[in-house]
């Protein structure tokens, strides 16, 4: 067994489980969702929480709802569920089949993701260009964040030890938008190195970028110049990746940004 | 620490209830290996990178690795000792990749027919790149998997002829 010894705790009510955490939250209570982050963590040891609230068995986490143009992720939504109507439906098609492999999307959550707020998690940067809000429980009580308010840097969020999120909100894409991913990973299915999402159309522009910074970010320089007629998106390109904070030395990185913005607003196109 | 956590634990493996009192910490992995003594599940890297303890839970490919054996309550886990019929006749699979020298050591090889299994179920008539990509998450060491795509082309057009 590779994991430090801790306790199970599996609610079946949402009100179960804000109360059990509530109770282990100082002892290291961590929610469990899809756990392919956790657990290889607290294999590593990199983790050791005392207590882990399992959440897959509460009733109603795994839906996904579509109303008045917002779609609605429950906290157990794996990343191979994860869908949506019209453009919106195909941007998250574009960006699943980057994340990790197969086995890895049929157990991982999307909320999970934003929790987890890994600089170069796909669902981070989707929900940071479309200004996603997360659904937010204790027992203390339910609050609703803006992403930006969610995400504070790698690995890091604004949640308290005894919160979790219970959904994201995300708007849907008009159906005249255009919708562009990139991604750039060493190997197939292994971490971005960069990755860029472009909304062009009705909605747009939106363009953000991912993992060259510690949290994705949209880039308000690039989508102003998108915003030109004619439109030139090789120099929307240059702006953005010249937006970027990054060593002034690392001419790669910065070239490797500026051709995955291009390819993403190309695709877009 | 006081006394480990344990839980007892029911869920199907192979098309048979199994049950166990297990420490909460325990994976799936280990209790199919250690607790079943089912060890044709490999465990190699142990934090969802080799693919080597890929079982399907339900139908779906999952990490062995990354599941804590108590959340498989209530499921039904499929491994590599349940492709074969009960007569013991090889899976289309296994016996495509035995004629084709999809395997040297071996070890990758239970990940990659569960996760083939669950891939070809989807997808009945693949091309070799459609292949490549259902297997990017398991590590081979051995055949340089031109052989194992060989293997699960042809395993294919078997299953589609059945």
């Amino acid at each position: 067994m590779k994991p430090a010894a801790f306790e199970y705790h599996a609610p079946r009510t949402l009100e179960e489980a804000v109360a059990v955490l509530a109770r282990v939250a100082p002892e290291e209570g961590r929610v469990l969702a899809g756990g392919q982050t956790l657990v290889p963590a607290m294999a590593l040891r990199l983790a050791r929480p005392g207590h882990l609230v399992d959440i897959n068995g509460v009733a109603g986490l795994d839906r996904i709802d579509v109303a008045d143009g917002v779609v609605r992720i429950g906290a157990c939504v794996r990343h191979a569920a994860v869908d949506a109507p019209g453009p919106m439906g195909r941007l998250m098609a574009l960006m699943k089949r980057h994340i990790a492999h197969g086995p890895i999307r049929a157990r991982g959550t999307f909320c999970g993701s934003l929790a987890n707020a890994d600089a170069a998690s796909e669902w981070c940067l989707l929900a940071v260009a479309m200004d996603a809000r997360v659904e937010v429980r204790s027992a203390r009580g339910a609050r609703i964040l803006a992403v930006d308010d969610l995400l504070l840097g790698s690995m890091m969020t604004t949640l308290e030890p005894d919160e979790m999120i219970v959904a994201a909100r995300i708007r849907l894409l008009p159906e005249r938008a255009r919708v562009g991913f990139h991604e750039f990973a060493r190997r197939a299915g292994d971490f971005a190195q960069v990755m860029a999402v472009a909304v062009l159309g009705d909605d747009g522009p939106r363009l953000a970028i991912g993992s060259l910074e510690p949290r994705p970010r949209r880039l308000p320089e690039a989508e102003a110049a998108l915003a030109n007629d004619p439109v030139d998106l090789a120099a929307a390109s240059r702006t953005a990746a010249a937006a970027l904070l990054l060593p002034e030395e690392d001419a790669y990185l910065r070239a490797l940004a500026e051709t995955s913005v291009r390819r993403a607003l190309e695709a877009a196109a | 620490m006081s006394a480990e956590p344990v839980r007892t634990v029911a869920f199907g493996v192979n098309g048979e209830t199994r049950e166990a009192t297990i420490p909460v910490r325990r994976t799936l992995g280990d209790v199919l290996r250690h607790d079943f003594g089912l060890t044709g599940t490999h465990l190699g890297c142990e934090h969802g990178v080799c693919g080597a303890c890929t079982v399907l839970l339900d139908g779906r490919a999952v990490r062995a690795c990354l599941m804590l054996a108590v959340q498989a309550e209530g499921h039904e886990i499929r491994t590599v000792e349940g492709l074969a019929d009960a007569a013991g006749a090889l899976h289309p699979l296994q016996q495509a990749f035995c004629d084709h020298h999809g395997l040297q050591c071996g070890f990758c090889t239970p990940g990659m027919l569960t996760t083939l299994v669950e891939f070809l179920a989807d997808c009945p008539d693949p091309t070799a790149a459609q292949v490549r990509v259902a297997i990017s998450g398991n590590l081979c060491r051995c055949t340089g998997y031109e052989s194992i795509v060989a293997a699960v082309l042809d395993a294919a057009a078997r299953m589609r002829a059945a």
